[in-house]
């Protein structure tokens, strides 16, 4: 295209300067008008790439991003806490056996009951009970709908209906989840809760933020 | 018109080189000693970052250097926790200090500098000079003077932290010349030694990209160099049948 | 042969739908009538030397500028508080920031630097001379434009350098008379340069002045092409066109010849700006002064301060006037006001030149020996002036008692100070006096 106009160009010059042109010369300019363009090109995406990258989180924000190390040897059985990381509600619940026990008899419920769904926990929590110790779910509290908390709602019945079985409910459109942090069908977030990455440095120290696999 | 563009050129290169033997040293005044510096020696680095953290980093903040840069270096995650970090100080934390400046104030009279680049606002050779520059000096508040810190008054506000490694210097008041008084722990030679990776070590911080830098600049250069013959054929191409 | 119809005529659709798209825009905007009007049918002549590199790189420096700038107050911070942390947070912690500040503190120099060379090609070759008046103003204002950004950018890493330097500039508004401590309270905000003085220089820095400089580019170049380039030669190519075509005899399309050449001129350009960048970044601490790596600190002044180097010559001139000694019988205070007009003046002056040159030629190429030692004292005393001006007064010592002890720098500043303004108000009398050599009716190539 570029070309093609520069021909034009060359063509209404070459005549006013009444010159003729030899194909061979041409040729020559079109050799160098391509290797000039194609090394340019790259030398002008070569400094794009700094300019984009600058923009990525910095040092500091990955300082303030590192992974948290929680203490959870004081969450009681039937309880959760909450901490922050990179400025998000990570739940931690300890489940008692009667809730995991709920948590295989819903399937039917569920929008995605086996975790198919692979970017919302790593591979290591894609179980029915979505976690590395049966008991222990860490889950970032966040919905997956619009991004508002939801509400724990852990003990079963209650307000929530003699149908549930315990889990949570987010105030803004009404999205239910359930222990594990898997979606009810017929909520408006389309998928379950992320479980972020996370490894048991000792039984009880976890720390979120980093892979079981990946090395320290 | 050749010749006016030569005579100009004479002309800047003259003026360039009234200039560059001025070129921008702070400190005119006292003696320096050039200072070892040598990015590409982690060891050296490595023995100047503990050094500083051992003995500077109780007064002097870096606040902005993160301990997890000290990676690129050489050490790794494990040797910065355990040996250059106190409890409860995450690896991604820049090097704050505790002390108060207010209190820090009433000591020493002025608050310690922060550190993080100060080779760059007084050169490697200052500091350098500066560190291995104390002598006793019973008038003073501290005990202790510097001609290196101020070539005038030879005072300075900070005691020789390092007094132990160095020994006691003390003054000829007339040609400023230092002798060991009272040796240290150290030789003179180590002592230079251990200077000389602390300041390395203060020059890597004040510019941690720069290797990176260094290093690039060919490449960069390289490519351009290549693009400049492309574009000049590409020139010559266009620009043959022009008369 | 089948095969190669198909490319053909695949060419061809592609081509069809190209022209069918221009077409589109063209009906709409005046796109391909632009490019014709600024590119290639805008004719320049064909005799352009090494000096006329320098445009182009100006306008290749201020689009470096733009977006290096745009970057970096992505991570800046204008605040008192934590300006230089912000400027060390960009070096260090924000991936490749080190790379873009350096590009634009290199580039603030790179652009004094091309821009004199500019500036001096205009001086030259008589580019200021008409039908180019306009184009010189538009081009003074370029200039002053930039000297504010350089300013007001100069105070925003908060350093030792960026503060004084801010505080002496501010206070030398002081001396005008009257309305002149009003006036620099005003633009501080404040008593002294503070967090308020920070915040408008930012605001001065990345928006108004970018503005207008980015408005007066546009009307140099509009005026430009309007009126045709100057050359080495100092004729007029339109004066003589090809009787059929109506295109000068001398013109060349500016697309493709003077891109192609303009772009070879780019990259020796950007072989020297990275090479600065990533090889000498303070430049000896003349792009990158060492105080400014001490963070601001209103109860300490520097023991040497003086500005970047590309304001030097002017600050020589502000040192070398004498204050006015004031009268005590008329209550009249002594002031810096001689000094701080000089100054304003030896800038300003600049905007003259259209008419300040009597000569019947335009180009150095014909003038006569007269104007060129003229020139010549004009260039050493601009050097001189500006070298004086990064070093302190005493620099060169003190002159015996026969001189009342005075500074020998000083007498030098002044000496050359004279020059520099003889320069100017001379210029009508020895242009015109100069003998000049006959113009040839073609350039020269």
């Amino acid at each position: 295209m570029a070309e093609n106009r520069n021909d034009k160009n060359q063509k209404s010059a070459h005549k006013n300067l009444g010159n003729n042109q030899n194909s061979g010369v041409n040729l020559e300019k079109r050799k160098f008008l391509i290797a000039s363009s194609a090394v340019g090109t790259l030398g002008c995406v070569a400094v794009a790439v700094p300019f984009v990258k600058s923009m990525t989180p910095s040092e500091r924000a990955k300082a303030a991003g590192a992974p948290v190390e929680v203490d959870i040897s004081k969450i009681a059985p039937g309880t959760m806490m909450t901490v922050e990381w990179r400025g998000k509600p990570v739940w931690i619940i300890n489940r008692t056996s009667e809730m995991i026990a709920e948590l295989a008899k819903h399937d039917d419920q569920l929008t995605d009951p086996k975790c198919d769904v692979t970017s919302q926990q790593p591979s290591y929590c894609k179980n029915t009970d979505r976690s590395i110790k049966p008991n222990l779910a860490v889950v970032v509290g966040i919905c997956t709908h619009l991004g508002c908390s939801p509400t724990a709602k852990l003990q079963a019945k209650g307000d929530m209906g003699d149908t549930w079985s315990g889990g949570f409910f987010c105030p803004c459109h009404g999205s239910k989840f359930d222990l594990a942090g898997r979606v009810f069908k017929g909520s408006p977030a389309p998928i379950n809760l992320v479980v972020p990455p996370h490894k048991y440095l000792t039984e009880n120290t976890l720390l979120i933020g980093v892979d079981t696999e990946e090395k320290a | 018109m050749n010749n006016l563009i030569k005579k100009t050129l004479l002309v800047l290169a003259f003026s360039a080189s009234a200039i560059l033997p001025q070129w921008a040293n702070a400190n005119e005044g006292a003696h320096l000693d050039k200072a070892p510096v040598d990015a590409s020696n982690h060891e050296s680095l490595q023995r100047g970052a503990r050094t500083f953290v051992n003995n500077c980093l109780n007064c002097h903040s870096a606040n902005y250097m993160r301990y997890n840069r000290l990676l690129d270096i050489g050490l790794t995650e494990k040797q910065i926790k355990d040996n250059l970090m106190f409890a409860g100080e995450k690896i991604g934390d820049p090097m704050k200090v505790a002390i108060n400046k207010v209190d820090a104030k009433k000591w020493f009279g002025v608050a310690p500098p922060d550190l993080s680049v100060e080779v760059r606002a007084r050169g490697a050779d200052w500091v350098y000079s500066y560190m291995r520059g104390f002598y006793r000096d019973e008038t003073s508040a501290t005990g202790w003077g510097n001609c290196v810190f101020d070539p005038v008054s030879c005072k300075v506000s900070m005691p020789h932290v390092l007094y132990e490694l160095q020994g006691e210097q003390a003054i000829n008041h007339e040609t400023h010349e230092l002798t060991l008084a009272k040796p240290g722990k150290l030789s003179a030679a180590e002592y230079d030694t251990l200077v000389g990776d602390l300041t390395n070590f203060l020059a890597y911080m004040a510019e941690p990209a720069k290797q990176q830098r260094n290093h690039m600049g060919w490449f960069v250069l390289l490519f351009l160099g290549v693009l400049l013959v492309l574009t000049y054929k590409l020139k010559k191409a266009y620009w043959k049948d022009i008369h | 042969m089948t095969n190669q119809t198909e490319v053909k005529q695949n060419k061809s659709v592609v081509a069809n739908a190209f022209n069918n798209g221009l077409n589109w825009v063209d009906e709409r905007f005046p796109l391909t009538s632009n490019i014709k009007a600024h590119l290639t049918e805008y004719y320049a002549p064909k005799n352009f030397n090494f000096w006329y590199y320098f445009g182009s790189l100006s306008l290749l420096v201020l689009v470096l500028q733009i977006l290096t700038g745009i970057f970096l107050t992505m991570h800046y911070k204008p605040d008192a508080e934590l300006a230089f942390g912000s400027v060390e947070y960009i070096m260090r912690d924000v991936p490749w920031g080190w790379l873009i500040r350096y590009m634009h503190s290199t580039g603030a120099s790179m652009f004094f630097v091309v821009v004199y060379l500019h500036m001096f090609r205009g001086i030259i070759y008589g580019s200021y001379r008409n039908p180019r008046e306009l184009i010189w103003l538009f081009g003074v204002g370029i200039f002053l434009c930039l000297m504010g950004e350089a300013f007001f950018g100069y105070l925003l890493p908060w350093g030792q350098m960026s503060y004084w330097g801010a505080q002496v500039i501010v206070n030398l508004f002081s001396a005008i008379p009257f309305v002149g401590p009003d006036v620099s309270e005003w633009l501080r905000g404040d008593y002294l340069v503070s967090d308020a003085t920070l915040n408008r220089f930012f605001a001065f820095h990345v928006i108004a002045l970018p503005f207008v400089l980015v408005g007066l580019v546009a009307a140099h170049i509009i005026a430009l092409h309007e009126v045709g380039s100057n050359n080495p030669d100092g004729v007029e190519i339109k004066k003589l066109k090809d009787k059929v075509t109506g295109i000068p005899l001398d013109g060349i399309p500016f697309h493709p010849y003077y891109t192609v050449k303009d772009i070879v001129g780019t990259v020796v350009f950007l072989i020297v700006f990275s090479t600065i960048i990533f090889f000498a970044p303070e430049m000896g601490g003349y792009f990158l002064e060492a105080n400014n790596f001490v963070p601001a600190n209103p109860l300490v002044t520097p023991a040497h301060i003086a500005p970047v180097w590309y304001f030097t010559p002017y600050y020589s001139i502000l040192r070398a006037v004498p204050p006015f000694p004031g009268v005590s019988l008329l209550s009249i205070p002594p002031s810096l006001f001689p000094g701080v007009a000089a100054m304003g003046l030896s800038v300003m002056v600049f905007a003259l030149l259209p008419w300040l040159d009597k000569s019947p030629v335009k180009s150095i190429r014909y003038r006569g020996t007269l104007y060129k030692k003229w020139l010549a004292a004009f260039v050493v005393s601009f050097i001189v002036l500006g070298y004086l001006g990064t070093e302190p007064a005493n620099v060169w010592g003190q002159f015996g008692a026969w001189l009342g002890n005075a500074d020998r720098a000083t007498v030098v500043a002044r000496a050359f100070t004279i020059i520099y303004f003889a320069f100017f108000i001379l210029m009508p009398w020895y242009t015109k006096k100069d003998k000049t050599l006959p113009v040839p009716e073609r350039v020269t190539g």
